[in-house]
């Protein structure tokens, strides 16, 4: 412990801080533009210089280290002095373009001018002017207001992994640029939009759309992947006009990935507004209760054996739990499933599939092995934690494929099971290393367990883990890569249809063993029609749309509240920011209306108590698994094969992001950058 | 006037040849392995009598600075640096120390590497220095030659190599810990200090970084002992030094002079004295560029050492000594040496970034005679919001020349600038013009 003077207020800090952080405990504000929590120090704007007793010059406060009896002072006039001089030269070459600048209203540069500047300029030379970058669709640059405090390029290089931008020129012809005026190939490059304090990089799809004090302000959960960034949705009007960042220091920390961020334009486009019914292959307008009716006729004519379910990528929790009521009383089926694929899941216990070590867990870590999954596209964020974990431990990493570059190196085995044969069996130099490990994390994706070795995969890196105690209260290294936001929640709400961990739904929907299947959000399964009758539920019209028969018009995940439970089985909510557009209702009112048509009577009385018997639920479930032991599995085949990564076609994974135009240029850009061969 | 026994570049003029033969018959080399046998803690206190400052301009005691690195080298290696990059204007010292005298400095490397526990040691040369980093070179391949560094240097069991770096041409990278981020590869910008070098320096490990003339010294200051050098100059500004004198003189040199030689004696013997007289003299920038200029009547009586300078709000710099006299613009070389420094800051950090060029700027329009009254006090105003605001020196180097201008010549400026600001004459501006300059007080 230190003991130090603010301002005359005696601290006590811990060891390793900053002076800046030292004021900021004992409640001094610092002002400050080029220091971030985040990123490393660089110490170049100069706003936070504080007085120090015994030094003649004021220091920078943001990265002189706190040390024990030190002195501070941050009200004299030498201070004011000095923060006036560095503001009044700020202010010399920023243009004064704030009314038409997109960063008014929220811009650190803004803000503290007016606490710490003076309003009057008294520099008469002309001010400096500086051409625009092209920095991909994402970003709009107007480098005339950069104020050069590289956290941008600290972002870039540190956090992204990707050192494409960078600073060319000296003095004031300095110029941040990505160099040859590419876009960041990165996915959290939009990152840097929240970083910059000035007007410079601005949202470039959000150019000239609003004011940040006309927008409502919702703070919720990202669906985008199974990750659960959470987020703050703006909106104006029915609009979705952009989505931001919360901070969240055991999910998302402060970042969130383009997709999360960008997607939100799809919100807006191929809506499905009103009830549609296919007369001969085309879609007409159709009210709800017609609808409905169509449904209850086809419903009663039908063996509930013959009908089936399949849940979608973005489906709350809420409406899932309804869906199984929905199946299990309304319609006496048992036909439900949320997996679009035939991969393996063993929802015996809850630890088979969820990220055991927990996103925060990666920091600890001392090795990684990663099976099947290429988490940069899986879940951008937690790549990003990957990287930061292996910047400061420096541990090795290993990839049963060569997935390109993931912003850390890692060594690539041969992509074989027998590979993982080998290290289940001892054979392999990797075994001795996991036995040996601390924190070993063992990732497994969603490729390796949709391929015909998914259940060999899974159950022998099981049960090789508890051979050698690496699963136990306090460290599992067993680790599940889900993609899809709904996914942990389906498997906690049962939402599927097993005996083994095969995909019996799939496979006999795909021997046309059904009449109706419902399809609440699916979009991409991949069967061919033939006689069967489709429902489809969503918000979008993609491929889903295409193949139904009656279309009703569902909400996404800004237009209704909402439970989701992200990879590491964190349960959190989504509120609702929004309303539906049109005739469009909440999921779980459209499945309660159609439950009062073919039962005439409603599944729930309200949301309340819908909501309450699905959390009841869940509670028993969990109670239920946490002391459960694991029964071991047998009957395991082993197949010599090549794990393929299903190349995830990041920016198109959704039907928000398919609908998505920005997604559209992002996915674009890639292509075209991926056609010059510079990637590796 | 220095005796000859005490020069130390004995072959400042190559009048003698720079080769190793040449330069042992001038007592390089002789006794370098009794030197070293003598230990470290005995050079170090050696050099510590001596009272050596850093001849690169700050003049921080030399022996202090080795004795900060660490005393026993722990899991990283120490590194020793020899600061070449000499690009402060009216200095050209080093040049002639490594195109004359390389072997000075290579014997020097040797000594200081073993002070401090170095086994490796970059030369960094600035890139314009292409010839001489070459004569450098051929020396250091004739000191590997006769084994004189390189494994068991010079039999005292000491392994040193050397390399020389040639930098890009940026003036910064003469700040010794962008200096280091040039050496590493990256762009030539100044970090930020705490850490020191000494402790955490190139590629993170301890650093000791001297100039060329600092090392060049050491050897002799061994040789004939600390208190033979202390014995020169006045207390704490000891030995010699290679004064640069350039500008309006006869006869522009480098000359080796005691420390605290009056200013007019150096100028009046070895430079042939000012053009056109004593009397034609306007001013004199006595350290380099960035060191704040001195006018006549200072100039009959200042003594050329750190201390006596500072005295003067000046400083020795580099003892690049630069004269100008009448027949010059001093507002136009002031404003000369202001764009120097708009050019060559690094544009890091934000008051040199932005004030660099806006100082540079307000002089050209004091030469021409188009600023008005009020922008004189702003333009001082300016240099100390610079100055003791930047992560390094520059900040103070580029202030300090227009800080000087505005100390001893203001009246010229005023005598120039004769525009008053327009609020004052008319009342009835229109509208359209900044309402803000109506009411001076503010501004």
């Amino acid at each position: 412990m230190f003991r130090l003077k603010v301002n005359n207020i005696d601290i006590e800090i811990d060891e390793g801080l900053t002076v800046l952080q030292a004021c900021e405990k004992a409640g001094v504000e610092i002002p400050r533009f080029c220091y971030h929590e985040k990123l490393s120090i660089a110490g170049n704007c100069r706003m936070c210089l504080v007085e120090m007793e015994k030094s003649p010059k004021p220091i920078a406060s943001c990265a002189m280290p706190a040390i024990d009896g030190m002195v501070i002072k941050t009200n004299t006039p030498l201070v004011e002095k000095a923060r006036k001089g560095v503001m009044e030269f700020l202010l010399a070459n920023h243009p004064l373009d704030c009314p038409v600048c997109d960063q008014g209203g929220e811009c650190d540069l803004q803000d503290q001018s007016m606490f710490y500047g003076v309003d009057k300029s008294r520099y008469k030379e002309n001010k400096r002017a500086v051409s625009e970058k092209n920095m991909g669709p994402l970003i709009k640059t107007q480098m005339t207001r950069c104020i050069h405090c590289t956290r941008c390029i600290r972002f870039a290089t540190e956090i992204a992994g990707v050192p494409e931008l960078g600073a060319i020129g000296r003095g004031e012809d300095m110029q941040i640029t990505t160099y040859l005026e590419k876009s960041m190939q990165s996915e959290l490059s939009a990152n840097v939009i929240d970083l910059c304090p000035v007007g410079a990089l601005t949202s470039k799809p959000y150019v000239f759309e609003a004011r940040p004090w006309e927008l409502k302000k919702t703070e919720t959960i990202d669906v985008m992947d199974a990750v659960g960034s959470n987020i703050r949705v703006d909106t104006y009007g029915w609009e979705v006009k952009r989505i931001l960042p919360r901070i969240n220091e055991d999910i998302n920390e402060e970042w969130i990935s383009d997709k999360t961020r960008y997607a939100c334009d799809g919100l807006l486009k191929q809506r499905l507004d009103t009830p549609y019914i296919k007369y001969a292959g085309k879609f007409e307008k159709a009210s709800w209760k017609e609808v409905f009716n169509i449904i209850n006729v086809k419903i009663k004519s039908t063996n509930s054996s013959k009908i089936c379910g399949f849940t979608g990528d973005l489906t709350n929790m809420e409406t899932l739990y309804m869906f199984k009521e929905f199946f299990n009383k309304t319609l006496n089926s048992k036909n439900i499933e949320f997996r679009n694929n035939h991969s393996y899941i063993n929802p015996e216990n809850r630890e088979n599939y969820i990220f055991n070590s927990s996103i925060n867990g990666i920091e600890e870590s001392d090795f990684i092995l990663l099976i099947g999954s290429n988490p940069r596209y899986e879940a951008t964020i937690l790549n990003a934690r990957i990287r930061k974990s292996y910047l400061k431990n420096r541990m090795k990493i290993f990839s049963l494929n060569d997935i390109g570059d993931l912003t850390y190196p890692y060594e690539n085995l041969d992509g074989r099971t027998n590979t993982i044969k080998a290290i289940v069996e001892n054979q392999h130099d990797l075994s001795k290393i996991i036995k040996s490990s601390k924190k070993p994390l063992i990732i497994i994706g969603q490729s390796a367990l949709s391929s015909k070795s998914g259940k060999y995969i899974f159950e022998s890196i099981k049960s090789f883990l508890k051979q050698n105690e690496k699963i136990s209260m306090d460290w599992s290294s067993l680790n599940i890569m889900s993609e899809h936001s709904s996914t942990v929640g389906s498997l906690d709400l049962g939402v599927f249809n097993t005996i083994d961990g095969s995909n019996e739904t799939l496979k006999n929907l795909e021997d046309h063993k059904y009449e109706i299947v419902y399809l609440l959000g699916q979009d991409s399964l991949k069967f061919k029609k033939e006689n069967e009758f489709i429902i489809y539920q969503g918000s979008h019209g993609d491929k889903g749309a295409e193949i139904a028969d009656i279309i009703l018009p569902g909400s996404s995940y800004t237009e209704q509240d909402g439970y989701y439970t992200n990879l590491e089985g964190k349960l959190q909510k989504a509120y609702k920011a929004t309303y539906p557009p049109g005739e469009a209702k909440e999921d779980w009112q459209i499945l309660n209306e159609l439950a009062d048509t073919i039962n005439h009577r409603k599944l729930f009385k309200d949301k309340d108590e819908l909501l309450s018997s699905m959390l009841n639920y869940l509670k028993l479930f969990k109670e239920n698994t946490s002391n459960k032991k694991s029964s071991n599995v047998n009957d395991l085949n082993f197949i010599s094969e090549d794990i393929e990564i299903n190349n995830t076609d990041y920016y198109y994974s959704n039907v928000i992001a398919r609908s998505s135009k920005t997604m559209l240029n992002c996915r674009n850009e890639k292509l075209n950058f991926l056609k010059t061969g510079t990637e590796s | 006037m220095l005796k000859d026994e005490d020069r130390i570049f004995k072959n400042l003029y190559n009048d003698k040849g720079s080769d190793i033969d040449a330069s042992k018959k001038r007592g390089d080399w002789v006794d370098t392995k009794d030197l070293i046998k003598k230990g470290r803690d005995w050079i170090i206190n050696e050099v510590k009598t001596s009272e050596l400052r850093g001849r690169g301009g700050a003049g921080f005691p030399t022996g202090l600075k080795w004795s900060f690195a660490p005393k026993k080298v722990g899991s990283r290696p120490h590194y020793l640096v020899i600061n070449g990059d000499e690009s402060e204007p009216g200095t050209c010292k080093d040049r002639d120390i490594l195109r004359f005298e390389p072997h000075k400095l290579i014997e020097g490397c040797l000594i200081t590497s073993y002070a401090v526990q170095a086994h490796v040691c970059y030369i960094y040369i600035r890139g314009e220095y292409l010839i001489d980093g070459q004569k450098l070179q051929a020396a250091i391949d004739e000191a590997y030659e006769k084994k004189l560094i390189g494994k068991d240097a010079s039999g005292t069991g000491w392994d040193l190599d050397i390399y020389i770096h040639y930098g890009a041409g940026a003036y910064i990278c003469g700040e010794e810990t962008a200096l280091l981020e040039s050496i590493e590869g990256k762009k030539g910008q100044p970090r930020l200090k705490p850490p020191f070098p000494a402790i955490i320096g190139l590629y993170g490990c301890p650093t000791i970084i001297n100039n060329v003339e600092t090392i060049a010294v050491v050897p002799t200051i061994l040789r004939k002992g600390g208190k033979w050098f202390a014995s020169l100059g006045k207390a704490k500004n000891t030995g010699t030094k290679i004064f640069c004198i350039s500008g309006n003189v006869n006869n522009p040199c480098n000359v080796e002079e005691e420390m605290s030689i009056p200013l007019k004696e150096l100028i009046e013997v070895h430079a042939g004295g000012v053009t056109g007289g004593w009397d034609n003299l306007q001013a004199v920038i006595p350290g380099g560029s960035s060191m704040p200029l001195l006018p006549k009547n200072i100039c009959e009586t200042i003594k050329m050492d750190f201390d006596s300078l500072i005295t003067e709000k000046s400083g020795l710099g580099t003892a690049g000594v630069v004269v100008i006299n009448k027949d010059q613009d001093i507002i136009k070389c002031m404003a000369r040496i202001a764009r120097f420094y708009k050019h060559e800051s690094c544009g890091q950090c934000t008051p040199c970034r932005e004030g660099s060029g806006w100082m540079w700027r307000m002089l050209e329009r004091m030469t021409n005679g188009e600023a008005s009254r009020d922008e004189i006090d702003m333009l001082e105003d300016v240099t100390n919001q610079i100055a003791g605001h930047t992560i390094c020196a520059f900040g103070e180097g580029s202030s300090w020349p227009v800080q000087g201008l505005l100390k001893h010549f203001k009246k010229e400026i005023e005598k120039r600038n004769n525009i008053n600001p327009m609020f004052n004459k008319k009342k009835d501006i229109p509208y359209l013009i900044d309402q803000h300059l109506l009411d001076k007080d503010n501004v």
